[in-house]
């Protein structure tokens, strides 16, 4: 009886916070998303409906960052994941200079999204001074300077893409790296006892000792890129909508604060929409990493 | 025979040769664009603004090397506000998230009571809520508190983890019950025990937290943005952007970079120092893309 209270007591922190801000603005975040016409200044709404779910889904912007985020996620997933592979399959075919090639490819983990967004952006931007560093490069090879920032879409979304895949790629390099370092010799000497080809090797004993580590960057590679934001923002300012290139993080961000913002009701449907989203294709992903991971 | 032998022993030798140096060429290659464009905000922020926008093909060396952007980003901008900003930030949300999950972890790892179990699913339950959905209903709660523009509004939002109380709570209960039982024995109590036996053991697992944690403050950008619009609250990220939109960043690319640098420093200064444990800890706990 005494060590119960006790135990609550330790909790009570914990409890109070996540109560307060995970727990409470979980049944909120519903109840706003069926709430018509919320006025934020006086809080109050006109009836209860589906309505905010309707609006969002016919929004032009809402459908735009819809379009940006699943390319950024098909495209960005896939190549990022094989990348990583391919590095780490290459730093664990070295002895020298590994650990100083394993420091340099982490470097970017540590380093603020926004600040090095804004290096890439005067790398990639056409100004009235420069065409920018990558341009210069494009010419050198007898290609026309296009504007990454401000030019036409497929640029900008291959800038999006090209950051991306270059913030999140650190984590993926890590966690294979190690993940291949612990399959056993062992089973290397086995075959290559038995004679098998390289290639073999790879798709016998590499993959399906580390595809569980695989598959669990895939599943967090999709989550993650499905909450692209920050990214954006620091390629292309908080006027994602004007750029083309919001995401559904940004539009539900858009839709709280800012110039476009004070529609709580929208943000939340827009949220919950994306939730779903996530859900269903992290279900998907389980599901398939069921049937194909060797544990 | 043998001729022919020692002739494919060379050829595999060769090959070998060859994908090593392959292996070598493409690892630098994307060492190269990793390292870039730090190299080229360095390289920008000392090149002074008229040598800056006369060069139409940039220089890969500033010729006459200067400092002048860095007086002007600490000058032009509030950058020592926003970097105190983020240091206390950063500093206060990481020792509340520390004592709050320690507490928490204890009572999981330790402490048996009716329901720990209920309360311990409910809690793993909630680390599949993406932040996204409750950031909402935050922002309203601390618009309507009138916590706006405050570090009371940036910081409490954040001070719990579920995923953290669960990391430390496995580490916890590695350790064994004798202790525990002996500690009781002599009459410790349970606070006591906490401080001074449990957390000096797992000492690796709450640096590995912190570290995660710092990272995360350093760079923290959504939040912030939401809850401030009052520079004196901003945080480097909000100040970098802001300054980007509005601030010298619209013509002075030099000064521009130059904040870049500053705001980027010291975390590479705090990762170079801890690499191993930076990388173990992230291995082990982090999520990020």
């Amino acid at each position: 009886m005494k060590n119960d209270r006790k135990a609550w007591l330790y909790l009570l922190p914990a409890i109070l916070f996540l109560g307060f801000f995970m727990v409470y603005p979980l049944v909120d975040v519903l109840i706003y998303s069926f709430e018509e016409g919320y006025n934020s200044a006086s809080q109050t709404y006109a009836g209860i409906g589906l309505y905010n779910y309707s609006y969002v889904l016919h929004d032009p912007y809402f459908l735009q960052a819809v379009k940006n985020t699943f390319i950024l996620v098909i495209i960005t997933v896939p190549v990022s994941t094989g990348l990583a592979l391919l590095i780490s399959l290459g730093l664990n075919s070295i002895k020298k200079l590994k650990e100083l090639y394993q420091t340099i490819f982490f470097l970017p983990y540590v380093t603020n999204t926004l600040a090095v967004g804004l290096v890439f952006m005067i790398l990639f931007k056409k100004t009235a001074y420069t065409d920018g560093m990558v341009n210069l490069l494009i010419n050198l090879f007898g290609g026309q300077s296009v504007d990454f920032i401000e030019g036409p879409y497929w640029a900008k979304m291959f800038v999006l893409c090209f950051y991306t895949v270059w913030v999140v790629l650190p984590f993926k390099v890590l966690i294979l790296t190690s993940a291949l370092a612990s399959v056993k010799q062992d089973y290397y000497n086995a075959a290559k006892v038995d004679g098998a080809s390289s290639f073999r090797i790879f798709t016998r004993i590499t993959l399906p000792m580390i595809s569980p580590m695989l598959f669990y960057l895939i599943i967090t590679g999709f989550i993650g890129a499905f909450k692209a934001y920050s990214d954006a923002v620091a390629l292309f300012g908080t006027n994602l909508n004007a750029a083309e290139m919001n995401t559904i993080v940004g539009y539900v961000y858009d839709m709280l604060y800012g110039d476009s913002g004070g529609y709580p009701s929208y943000a939340s449907a827009a949220a919950l929409i994306l939730f779903a989203i996530v859900l269903s294709i992290t279900v998907i992903n389980l599901t398939i990493s069921r049937r194909n991971v060797h544990y | 025979m043998n001729k022919d032998n020692t002739l494919i022993e060379r050829r595999a030798a060769a090959r070998k040769r060859t994908v090593r140096v392959i292996t070598y060429v493409l690892l630098t290659v994307w060492a190269l664009m990793v390292l870039f464009p730090f190299y080229w905000m360095v390289l920008s922020s000392i090149k002074s603004y008229s040598s800056y926008n006369s060069e139409y093909v940039p220089k890969f060396i500033a010729e006459y090397p200067t400092l002048e952007n860095y007086v002007e980003a600490f000058t032009a901008v509030p950058l020592g506000g926003y970097f105190l900003n983020t240091l206390i930030f950063t500093l206060l949300t990481t020792g509340l998230m520390l004592v709050v999950t320690v507490l928490a972890a204890f009572a999981f790892a330790r402490l048996d009571f009716r329901g720990k179990n209920l309360v311990f699913t409910l809690f793993l339950a909630l680390m599949m809520i993406p932040s996204e959905l409750v950031i909402i209903t935050n922002f309203q709660t601390i618009t309507n508190l009138g916590m706006r523009n405050t570090f009371r509004g940036l910081i409490l939002p954040s001070v719990t983890s579920v995923f953290y109380i669960y990391l430390l709570k496995e580490n916890f209960e590695q350790i064994p019950d004798e202790l525990y039982k002996a500690a009781k024995v002599d009459g410790t109590s349970d606070l006591k025990y906490l401080t001074k036996v449990m957390i000096p053991i797992c000492r690796p697992t709450i640096i590995t937290v912190v570290i995660l944690k710092v990272i995360e403050c350093w760079n923290s950008y959504v939040w912030p943005r939401l809850i401030t619009d009052d520079k004196a609250y901003f945080l480097v990220s909000n100040g970098i952007q802001e300054l980007r939109e509005n601030g010298i960043g619209r013509e002075n690319i030099p000064a521009m970079m130059a904040a870049v640098v500053v705001i980027s420093v010291p975390l590479i200064v705090i990762f170079i120092i801890f690499r191993k444990k930076i990388m173990a800890g992230v291995a082990r706990g982090g999520t990020k893309g």
